[in-house]
């Protein structure tokens, strides 16, 4: 503990000797008399960067992931644990500080358990090595003659003879290398080093439970927007209508009066205001009267314009993941095709708390708090745009609201950075709840045109998939920027990440078969509150609906069952067939195909499925709905999932993920989209962008399938795929209404109706 | 500026604010009391739930002006993690929480409820918290840890 605070005291002494009131890891109690300081310079060829023992045997784990609220950070601890062979509780996960921890990158895209886990168990592995080496030397024996058992090393068949890692390294470093080549996901640690066997796991595979939640339910958990500081001041930022207009004139008049103002702050088109109270900021903020220039962006003025533009706009690059024979001339010979469009909108992350950080900026250094998913992205990002280099910028991340990719770009370290600037003292920002629904980065729009073609016996002989999609921008790193760094006029200099590739029927085999996913420049996107980011499996829930409802569109014109159908094209691909098979069976699925009779009551019932592959993870769904044929409102009663991951680390945590993926899903297909005109986002607050609510929860089943003899692979967003198709697939088996657009509303369904 | 007394979790305290911010921020802020959460400031999404007067309120939208001399419970007037509240320890056991931002609500709000009827039907649980929005997706464990913390789990 001592020696924490001066080494925190200081790396302060450049900023003005601010004493932090440094909020620890709440749920360990214990941290505070048993932390060991790793090397301050976080080197991941060094053990110390990675863990700790301290002299009452906990162990520190310095990693460079985060909790976003899935509780990958109890799965972690239990990897950890498991390779070591301590209990579960002695394992603390310190939270990412960019001052120490090793870049395992960024914690996002269902990565964490998948690249990060094994990192981590390697490095426990050498850990264990070690420390049986320094029991050997004690106990008189050799390594291979030692059993460990809760940190306890004795020699097999002599428990007497015995020695705990605590008294063997506690409070002391390991001082041994350690090899670790290539960076982030991609870092290989100690691949020569041999973990312990699958068969042995005693830990990894139990529902563990979640490390931090006792004080998440009393109040005495720190979430970043419960963090302050010293002399912390209050700040709010106006936005303008698009980043490119600049405000013409701000009148202070009516601000002025506020007691507690302590500056109006502009910087190119960043505007924000700083007070001493949160309230008078989030007064000011709304008092203050800017008069912005005319903007150099258009918004579109809706939807169908940016189907259009999407449809008519010539490729970045088109991202081909299949490319099977020749599906054109396929299709010339095919005695019967098909050919559909399906169409997702902008939807947003909308995360409960909006977006809060706190930034000391002093004249060279810069401490910041934020919940960001990549805290050395925006280390990154805030050294950057400040000037300052890397070393100068200490992040420290603190959990914060579920984000589901949204932290990805962290927006607000930004803000808080520039006011603190401005100002000369710690700052406080939070993002209000219009500011999060105008200008979090959105899922953007995707419009997915698929073709096939079968032969005389209904065999599908071609399949031509391309989903037609924005590049994701709104990022640090890359030659990407984030707001305020674009406000004050720094310019990206890269055209954007992929929103992903997968769910365009790639899982199956055809004859002939083409699935791509043309990335379409967006030239609105950063310049207007259309801004684009990573939502929860990139662009697969769209992918997947296009391409899971085209396939059961097919079946359905030939007359076969929808889960016989797709067992015909998934030919060898086991897990894809199991997925399907467990789904269909905890279902009770009836074969025959859809639509089913139609009936005289008010209220239809049906069922759909669809399978899906995010990052390697396979899911079965099946979507059990009821069609008000009066409203056309949908609601989905009962929702089975089976989920194949790899091998499982902890069982409960997974479900919890994979019920939120389904709740979430079922909230994105029924009814959200962000509306917008040419003059902005309408879509401001939870009543306009409504998400589903708890009489409207469906009931959820879930099949997991656990494969010891495969790597854990990531639970976090994988399930999110199916949903809505299942759904749209369901509301097809139920009334005879296809929907190709997204989200299912009651409109939609009673238009549809009368169509048909 | 005024000087407005509060009873906050039991204890009777003056704080010196503009009457009319919130109780929010002044909970926040001025008492360190970081259960309640901002999520929206229109009382749409109940993660600033308190209970003022018996009635699970939303303190963004309550002037501190309006609490004085109220009785006001805050997710800290109920358990800490030493001793916890039935209520906090069911939603441990179930697991009911995954970022935990709406929790404070889902908790306060429950509370109000089972303080009023007891033994909650599954629908009056629902009705009870429709108004509490969770991004998550954690619902039906919440629902589960209300109803374990009524007696009432087969």
């Amino acid at each position: 503990m001592k020696t924490l605070s001066l080494s925190r005291r200081q790396f302060l002494k450049g900023s003005g000797a601010l004493i932090v009131s440094f909020n620890f890891f709440p749920s360990s109690p214990l941290l505070a008399q048993s932390m060991v300081e790793p090397r301050s310079d976080a080197d991941p060829t060094q053990l110390d960067s990675w863990l700790a023992i301290a002299s009452d045997g906990t162990v520190t784990v310095f990693s460079g992931k985060v909790d976003l609220g899935t509780g990958v950070e109890t799965a972690l601890a239990q990897i950890v644990a498991e390779e070591l062979d301590v209990p579960f509780n002695k394992i603390h996960m310190s939270g990412l500080d960019t001052s120490k921890a090793i870049d395992q990158g960024i914690t996002a895209g269902s990565r964490t358990i998948e690249r990060g886990g094994p990192q981590l168990r390697q490095a426990a592995a050498v850990a264990r090595q070690e420390l049986l080496k320094l029991a050997a030397a004690k106990l008189n024996s050799t390594p291979e003659k030692l059993v460990v058992k809760d940190g306890v090393v004795s020699v097999a068949g002599d428990p007497k003879k015995n020695v705990t890692y605590a008294q063997l390294i506690g409070g002391k470093k390991f001082n041994v290398k350690i090899t670790a080549t290539d960076t982030g996901w991609n870092m290989k640690v100690a691949p020569e080093v041999r973990a312990k066997d699958v068969k042995d796991y005693k830990l990894v595979g139990t529902s563990q439970k979640r490390l931090e939640l006792p004080p998440k339910l009393t109040g005495e958990f720190v979430y970043a927007h419960d963090v302050r500081v010293p002399g912390m001041l209050h700040g709010r930022v106006v936005r303008p209508p698009t980043i490119t207009s600049k405000p013409a004139s701000i009148d202070e008049s009516a601000v002025k009066s506020i007691p507690g103002l302590v500056k109006v702050v502009q910087e190119g088109s960043f505007v924000g205001v700083v007070c001493t109270t949160e309230w008078t900021a989030v007064k000011a903020a709304k008092a203050l009267k800017v008069t912005w220039s005319q903007a150099a962006t258009k918004m579109p003025a809706n939807s169908e314009e940016v189907f259009t533009y999407l449809k008519n706009t010539k490729s970045l690059r088109d991202q081909v993941t299949v490319n099977r024979g020749n599906p054109d001339a396929a299709l010339a010979q095919a005695s019967k095709t098909y050919e559909a469009a399906y169409r997702w909108p902008f939807q947003l992350h909308a995360m409960m708390g909006p977006s809060c950080a706190v930034a000391d900026v002093g004249k060279d250094q810069a401490t910041i708090y934020t919940g960001t998913q990549g805290s050395f992205e925006t280390r990154t990002a805030v050294a950057e745009m400040l000037g300052f280099p890397e070393k100068n910028v200490r992040v420290l991340w603190r959990e914060a609201s579920g984000s589901y990719g949204r932290m990805g770009a962290d927006d607000v370290a930004e803000d808080a950075a520039l006011l603190s600037r401005a100002v000369g003292k710690p700052v406080r920002v939070q993002w209000m709840r219009d500011d999060e629904h105008a200008w979090e980065p959105k899922g953007p729009a995707q419009l997915d045109l698929a073709r096939a073609g079968v032969d005389t016996q209904g065999k599908i002989i071609a399949w031509d998939f391309a989903d037609r999609g924005f590049p994701l921008t709104a990022a640090s790193g890359r030659g990407l920027r984030l707001l305020a760094s674009r406000q004050i006029g720094m310019k990206p200099t890269a055209d954007g990440n992929s929103n992903g590739t997968q769910g365009g029927g790639e899982m199956y085999t055809f004859e002939t078969q083409k699935c791509t996913a043309p990335l379409i420049p967006w030239v609105q996107a950063d310049e207007t509150p259309l801004r684009t980011g990573y939502l929860r499996a990139p662009g697969d829930i769209a992918r997947c609906f296009a391409s899971e409802s085209f396939m059961d569109e097919i079946a359905a014109d030939e007359r076969v069952d929808p889960v016989q159908f797709r067992l015909r094209y998934l030919g060898s691909n086991k897990r894809g067939i199991d997925a399907l098979t467990a789904v269909a069976k905890q279902a009770n699925w009836q074969e025959r195909p859809s639509p089913s009779t139609p009936s005289s009551a008010t209220k239809a019932t049906g069922r759909g499925v669809a399978i899906s592959n995010r990052a390697n993870a396979i899911c079965g769904a099946v979507a059990e709905v009821e069609v008000d044929k009066t409203t056309g409102n949908v609601a989905v009663k009962r929702f089975i999932l089976s989920h194949d991951c790899g091998l499982i680390i902890n069982p409960d945590g997974l479900k919890n993920q994979i019920e939120g993926n389904i709740i979430q899903g079922v909230s994105r297909s029924l009814m959200e989209e962000v509306k917008f005109d040419s003059t902005g986002i309408k879509t401001l607050d939870w009543s306009t962008y409504p998400i589903l609510r708890f009489p409207d929860v469906p009931e959820i089943e879930i099949v997991l399938l656990n494969r010891p003899e495969m790597p854990a692979l990531g639970g976090g967003e994988p399930s999110s795929a199916p949903i809505a198709a299942a759904i749209a697939n369901a509301i097809f088996d139920a009334v005879g209404v296809r929907l190709r657009e997204a989200p299912f509303t009651p409109q939609r369904v009673l238009a549809g109706m009368k169509k048909a | 500026m005024a000087r407005i007394p509060l009873k906050v979790n039991g204890k009777s305290q003056v704080v010196d604010a503009d009457p009319e911010t919130p109780l929010l921020y002044i909970l926040r802020n001025d008492l360190q009391l970081n259960g309640p959460k901002y999520g929206c400031g229109m009382a749409q999404c109940g993660a600033c739930t308190v209970i003022m007067d018996g009635n699970a309120i939303r303190s963004c939208v309550t002037q501190v002006s309006a609490a004085q001399n109220k009785p006001v419970t805050t997710l800290e007037g109920l358990g800490s993690t030493k001793k916890m509240h039935k209520l906090q320890q069911a939603f441990v056991d179930e697991q009911a929480v995954q970022c935990g931002y709406c929790i404070n609500g889902m908790v306060m709000s429950s509370k109000a409820l089972l303080d009023k009827n007891p033994k909650p039907t599954d629908s009056q649980i629902k009705e009870a918290l429709a108004g509490n929005l969770c991004r998550c997706g954690t619902h039906i464990r919440i629902l589960r840890a209300v109803k374990r913390a009524a007696g009432q789990l087969v």
